[in-house]
């Protein structure tokens, strides 16, 4: 059946006001630097086929989005798709593909927001091809064959909504709307799950595009892609240590905040280190405790306005990591064009 | 055709659908960026934001509950906002039964305050997208300096997404049909692998087929002289009525703002 999936992943076609105003023009000023990144590759790449073949891929995606399948608890999970692009044409084929399918969700059907459509963009477009991309070229190369054909796939579509979702959060939390104690875990969660859909749905539409097709998956890397893996490795790089650095703090905050929850006042009998061994045999009341507080004071530093300062600083690197491979990029151009 | 697949453009022949989409979409803009440069709290300015809109579509000729109703897409995202009321500090307005969780009243107000922001800026681009025709965007996007590629990209798009839609259905058609459920008979349930299975590979075939499609496409455009160029029409020039219907709501925004800064 042809419906609106009521399981449309959360914070993905995002409207207005859920994210700030500068964050949202940073997304903007990133988004438009690899969009003419994507459009010089797919350029050399596709030549002048690259506007018909992406535009029809784009409406492709976006009909295939509508393509719901019921799952249990009466709701139905539909693709996302940018791993999907992105292993078939290729990440910067699957960023722009992604852009315009995002572009037209917003313009003409009032799915998502102007102001964050670069967020949205960077968010369901740029992610979601260049992790389905690189998670799926590594496994590839680690395992040859069919199987790690199929399972880089899965491993790319899994964890490009996994990954979107994190980015998702760090953007909520940067602007205030959304704790990412609490964030964090939650989109993480939601999409881990949504996350399996997309893989299984991946998997299959690419097993039929092998058997029916071998020719356009099986290929090794296309000419023009190969200077954009190095871009890739710093995308994936820059993308990695934006992510780690909330990771690194929330995760041991959110789980005490669990502890402190669901912990009765009386169980509350802290060791003085974490992995203390209890002098008696308290089963219940270490469960409670022990096990979460590794580092009982490690939180609280962290979090706060030195937490959200680093993500700031790791925002900033992403965007001059942009700018510095834009640059190179026009570089090598020159030298090529200054060959004979 | 879909209830999915329509789009929200209305044409009413309004002032607003006349004017210069250029004009339109910079003051669109100008209004989202002005709100959300709005300090929280200032419900006075969301209340003149809110005014600016309505007249916006009676100007427009438009049904102003419609754009309301249009604005109520953000309620689904206040749920990533909402555990703003527990964890913003302030005075506790009220504490959950059970949890013992407090709801502040600041945090009431930044809760408040982000969703009416959203559905306001919801709003003025709802006025836009049923003022404005698709293709009239896309140039107006490709005048604002967005690549002419990727405007054309997304030309493209809009020309094969009904086509595609389509081919989608007959494709989820062929596929309940052979799905069949005879009257009082239990459906015998299948795993989750199976219909993601099935629906894979109806993505892949359609895949497949668009690809086939779009080689089809470009070699009918080769045929026809295309040579990796796409010519748009020349621009028209503005006009001063066209800055006049652009201005006059973003300058009552920008005193807007000024005011909540001003006086919050």
């Amino acid at each position: 059946m042809l419906r609106s999936a009521p399981l449309a992943p959360p914070a993905m076609h995002a409207p207005d006001g859920f994210f700030s105003v500068w964050l949202s023009i940073v997304g903007w000023v990133i988004t438009a630097a690899l969009i003419a990144l994507a459009l010089r590759n797919t350029r050399d790449q596709l030549g002048e086929r690259q506007v018909p073949l992406m535009g029809i891929m784009a409406a492709a995606i976006f009909a295939g989005q509508m393509l719901n399948f019921t799952i249990p608890g009466g709701t139905s999970g539909h693709l996302i798709g940018g791993a999907l692009a992105a292993i078939v044409l290729g990440p910067w084929a699957g960023l722009l593909v992604m852009t315009a399918v995002v572009a037209v969700q917003a313009l003409l059907f009032q799915d998502g927001g102007l102001l964050v459509m670069g967020l949205n963009i960077i968010n369901m477009g740029v992610i979601t091809a260049f992790v389905g991309y690189f998670v799926y070229r590594l496994v590839r190369k680690v395992a040859p064959g069919r199987t790690g054909l199929l399972v880089g796939a899965a491993a790319g579509a899994w964890l490009s909504l996994v990954v979107t979702a994190a980015f998702a959060a760090v953007e909520l939390a940067l602007s205030g709307t959304s704790p990412l104690r609490f964030a964090l875990p939650a989109m993480v969660g939601v999409h881990a799950l949504i996350g399996v859909g997309e893989a299984l749905l991946t998997v299959f539409a690419l097993g039929f595009i092998l058997a029916a097709r071998p020719d356009l998956v099986t290929g090794e890397e296309a000419p023009g892609q190969r200077s954009a893996g190095w871009v890739t490795v710093g995308l994936v790089l820059a993308l990695a240590i934006t992510l780690l650095a909330p990771l690194a703090s929330p995760y041991s905050d959110g789980m005490e905040r669990v502890a402190e929850v669901f912990a009765e006042p009386q169980a509350v009998e802290r060791p003085p280190v974490g992995f203390a061994v209890p002098s008696e045999p308290q089963f219940f009341g270490e469960f409670r405790d022990a096990p979460y507080e590794i580092l009982p004071d490690y939180t609280v530093p962290f979090l706060g306005d030195s937490g959200v300062s680093t993500i700031v600083a790791g925002m900033i690197g992403v965007l001059i990591v942009f700018g510095v491979a834009l640059g190179v990029a026009r570089l090598t151009r020159r030298d090529e064009r200054a060959r004979p | 055709m879909n209830s999915h697949l329509i789009d929200v453009y209305a044409d009413t022949g309004s002032v607003l659908h006349t004017a210069d989409p250029r004009a339109k979409v910079s003051a669109v803009l100008l209004l989202i960026v002005i709100v959300g440069l709005t300090p929280m709290g200032a419900f006075g300015a969301y209340v003149g934001f809110f005014a600016l809109a309505m007249a916006g579509a009676l100007v427009g000729r438009l049904d102003p509950l419609l754009i309301v109703r249009r604005s109520l897409i953000a309620l689904p995202f206040a749920l990533a906002a909402i555990l703003l009321i527990f964890t913003v500090p302030g005075p506790p307005v009220l504490i959950l039964p059970l949890t013992g969780w407090a709801i502040t009243a600041p945090g009431l107000v930044r809760f408040a305050s982000i969703l009416f922001k959203s559905m306001i800026s919801v709003q003025f681009a709802a006025l836009l997208l049923a003022t404005t025709h698709f293709t009239a965007m896309l140039w107006a996007l490709g005048a604002l300096r967005v690549p002419h590629v990727l405007v054309a990209i997304i030309s493209f798009m809009y020309r094969y997404i009904f086509v595609l839609a389509e081919e989608a259905g007959r494709l989820a058609r062929a596929r309940d049909s052979r799905s069949a459920v005879l009257p009082g008979v239990r459906p015998r349930s299948r795993s989750l692998v199976f219909r993601a299975r099935t629906t894979g590979r109806l993505i892949g075939a359609l895949f497949l087929r668009s690809f086939a499609r779009s080689e089809r496409v470009y070699m009918a455009m080769v045929s026809r002289g295309y040579r990796g160029e796409v010519r748009l029409l020349n621009p028209q020039p503005l006009t001063a009525r066209d800055a006049l219907i652009a201005g006059l709501p973003v300058a009552l925004g920008g005193l807007l703002l000024a005011a909540s800064l001003l006086l919050g």
